[in-house]
């Protein structure tokens, strides 16, 4: 699934990264909790989280995810984007909250990682 | 003398900051070539630590060694030290105030999941006096 077709998906705005809506992404990893973030490992993985702070940010640039989606209509700050832009991940924003968005991403093929 | 060495100061006033120091040893060991699966492995590993040295110990400092066949982690603080570090090893074992838990962090997953992406963590540390922390990525291709 293509970044371009999550932000379709989930009726998302784009923060940043318009360039890389064409990036592909594998699986999706859904948490407001970033060790277990850092404790899933998978290559080329969008992050969805209702946490807004500079960590998410942090979080994905060590996993190597592609974007991040913010739920529920939360908006990150200036300082958080800027953050993002200099790593070059997309940061989108969706008015669905977590279950939800989560959800119609894996109605439309979208998986996670394997049971622990 | 290793082939490459860095050295980072943490501030602990700054939660916001927390991570500049791994960000920067991820971007240093994309250039100098290692494989994504090992500089994944190595700065997850020195997140977690230095979340924990900015949570915990007021800040501290980080030197890293690397080498082409393994990169080394030592991370010391002069925070209050760990009094039980086999309980500090617990998953979901945590004594991170609530105002850590509300950024994302403080689930008691640091330690285990440091230990999860190393091949060897030793842990030294006093209560009163601080912890010093050694990880060492084996870099296996």
């Amino acid at each position: 699934m293509t970044v371009r077709e999550i932000k379709e998906i989930l009726e998302a705005e784009i923060i940043c990264g318009e360039d890389y809506l064409d990036r592909e992404v594998f699986a999706a990893c859904g948490s407001d909790m970033m060790s277990d973030v850092l404790a899933y490992v998978k290559e080329q993985a969008v992050l969805l989280s209702g946490l807004v702070n500079p960590q998410v940010v942090r979080t994905a640039e060590m996993m190597d995810m592609q974007c991040i989606v913010f739920v529920r209509g939360k908006h990150p700050d200036e300082s958080i984007i800027e953050l993002a832009k200099d790593r070059d991940i997309v940061l989108l924003s969706t008015g669905y909250p977590m279950f939800a968005s989560c959800g119609m991403l894996y109605e439309k093929g979208l998986r996670g990682g394997a049971k622990v | 003398m290793s082939l490459f060495e860095l050295h980072y100061d943490v501030s602990g006033d700054d939660f916001t900051r927390a991570g500049e120091a791994s960000g920067d040893v991820k971007a240093n060991l994309k250039k100098l070539g290692f494989s994504p699966a090992v500089i994944r492995n190595v700065v997850i590993a020195l997140y977690e630590a230095e979340i924990n040295m900015v949570i915990h110990a007021g800040g501290g400092v980080i030197d890293v060694s690397i080498d082409p066949d393994k990169i080394c982690m030592v991370l010391t603080d002069h925070g209050p030290g760990i009094a039980d570090i086999s309980l500090a090893m617990k998953e979901g074992y945590s004594t991170a105030p609530d105002n850590v838990r509300a950024l994302g962090f403080g689930a008691g997953m640091g330690l285990p999941n440091i230990k999860k992406y190393t091949d060897d963590m030793v842990i030294e540390s006093e209560v009163g006096v601080g912890t010093v922390i050694k990880l060492r990525v084996d870099v296996k291709e």
